[in-house]
């Protein structure tokens, strides 16, 4: 795909988040693009929002879990970037006339303490260079009108991230087994849905893995400092003002996250 | 209770029958739509006495339908308890015969055993940890007696709530303070590839809730869970279809793993 399309497309994206008017699917008015370029779109809106003021926190995993990689007809994860302005703590209510058609995710956060630079990283790196693991939910949106995303349209789309945000109780990731960490979600007191770290790729830390791995094909380092949100082990869940979310991780604690 | 005790005799001896022989049987509440909660137990006990009479024991009790979205679709408040005999328990590792079984299927719950009697009304969570001896991972076969799992309430009493087989091992721990069951995560694997994922949450809210509850409904009949009582809380997994061949394996947080063959 022409460089000037690829820019041309990234700026609309951007200017869909900014205004928060969705836009048409891309793979309708340019069916012939591929992943690789989506992920030059998606270069292009985040260097959009860099040119704001805004900086790279960290990463994103999604299509991480069967059930979407077989919704959306791929058989590997995604990933987007994550910036300073989506960063939300717990307690701070998350604002939903900021976004346009919010879904909240509950996963596992790694907060790195070294660089992990692919390729060759194992599960076992991704658990050597975490300072620690904590719950969080991510709260993703589409710039796609109506959700009506393929893969290319997500990845285009920062991998469909809205903001995030970060609770619960730190631990060091070898304190546990992450495949085996249940996972509880709970939306205005009652229970939507259990599962356990397994869901993502085996383990949330083969996510990460593959995610260095991936990101190392073109020279982009995982940085210390960085938060890297593995993947949903969740269904996702519509949100509208009102509502109030808790995720509880076993060993981890909770996340809460209210919307208004 | 609506039903004679002709009738209840009859109805137990038809669903133990449908057990012993594998051939599954429409729902009996097909012939008798009166059949109430009370008559569904009574003929669970008249399975109960058949098979006492014949020298086989109950070795402990079992919670079914104990999530919310089952119990909703159901219309009902509390979970159905159903008995385990002796001859359910299968040894970890060993292998189930599915030509004893109709149509199987398994799911990952946690076991109870207590060291102290719980005597309802009025047992909760807190009464069911203070009495624990210890909890254990635990998979259960269910085996519905009625043709596709097709059941309503009183039927599913009336047929021991589907009990069928279980095996129980793994880690036993008995420091209940530290371990949160409701976040515990399990991951069962057929064949070696995971099919469910779920957290003890899934259980009630909680697992131990299941016994209370257990013991509450029994402190209705004047009866109470005996001190060294197995109670197996109810799936926390969905019920996963098994066949001749597969090789299911559970693992737990903080309880190790369980594996049962089928052949």
């Amino acid at each position: 795909m022409m460089p000037d399309l690829i820019r041309n497309l990234g700026d609309l994206l951007h200017q869909a988040l900014e205004s928060r008017t969705p836009i048409a699917p891309l793979t309708d008015t340019h069916p012939e693009l591929t992943i690789d370029d989506a992920y030059g779109i998606q270069l292009r809106m985040i260097e959009q929002r860099l040119q704001a003021g805004e900086s790279v926190v960290g990463k994103k995993i999604g299509v991480t879990s069967k059930a979407v990689q077989q919704m959306l007809g791929v058989f590997q994860p995604d990933f987007g970037h994550l910036l300073s302005a989506m960063v939300f703590n717990e307690g701070e209510p998350v604002l939903v006339d900021r976004l346009i058609a919010p879904r909240a995710e509950a996963e596992i956060a790694f907060i790195l303490h070294s660089d992990l630079v692919g390729p060759g990283i194992t599960a076992d790196d991704v658990l050597r260079a975490t300072d620690f693991v904590l719950p969080c939910f991510e709260i993703v949106d589409s710039r796609i009108k109506d959700w009506k995303i393929k893969i290319q349209d997500t990845v285009a789309d920062n991998a469909s991230c809205g903001v995030f945000v970060l609770g619960g109780q730190a631990r060091r990731p070898h304190e546990l087994d992450l495949a085996l960490a249940g996972m509880v979600l709970e939306k205005n007191g009652e229970l939507v849905s259990t599962s356990a770290g397994a869901s993502v790729q085996g383990s949330p830390a083969n996510a990460v893995a593959w995610l260095a791995n991936t990101l190392g094909r073109y020279g982009i380092p995982l940085k210390a400092g960085e938060v890297i949100l593995s993947g949903s082990q969740s269904p996702l869940v519509p949100v509208v003002a009102g509502d109030s979310l808790v995720c509880s991780v076993g060993g981890l604690g909770s996340c809460s996250v209210r919307f208004k | 209770m609506r039903l004679d005790t002709a009738s209840i005799a009859s109805l137990a001896e038809q669903l133990e029958a449908a057990e012993l022989g594998a051939q599954a049987i429409t729902k009996i509440t097909d012939a008798y739509p009166d059949l109430d909660w009370d008559d569904a137990y009574a003929i669970q006990a008249g399975i109960r006495q058949r098979k006492e009479s014949r020298g086989q024991r109950v070795i402990g009790y079992k919670a079914g339908l104990t999530s919310r979205a089952k119990m909703q679709q159901m219309g009902v408040s509390t979970p159905v308890f159903g008995l385990l005999f002796d001859y359910m328990k299968v040894p970890a590792g060993d292998s189930v015969d599915t030509g004893a079984l109709i149509h199987p299927k398994v799911e990952a719950e946690v076991a109870f055993v207590l060291k102290r009697a719980l005597r309802g009304p009025g047992c909760h969570i807190g009464s069911v940890l203070a009495a624990t001896d210890f909890v254990m991972p635990a998979v259960e076969v269910i085996d519905s007696r009625y043709q596709n799992f097709r059941f309503d309430l009183q039927s599913v009493i009336a047929d021991n709530t589907s009990a069928s087989r279980f095996v129980a091992g793994g880690r036993r721990i008995s420091e209940l303070a530290g371990l949160d069951l409701r976040t515990l995560g399990i991951v069962l694997e057929k064949n070696g590839e995971i099919v469910a994922l779920a957290a003890g949450a899934a259980v009630l809210g909680h697992p131990a809730a299941a016994v209370a509850m257990l013991a509450n409904h029994l402190s209705l009949r004047g009866e109470e869970l005996p001190a060294g009582s197995f109670i197996m809380t109810g799936g926390i997994t969905e019920a996963i279809p098994v066949t001749a061949g597969d090789a299911i394996n559970v693992r737990f947080q903080e309880l190790g793993n369980l594996s049962i063959r089928f052949i």
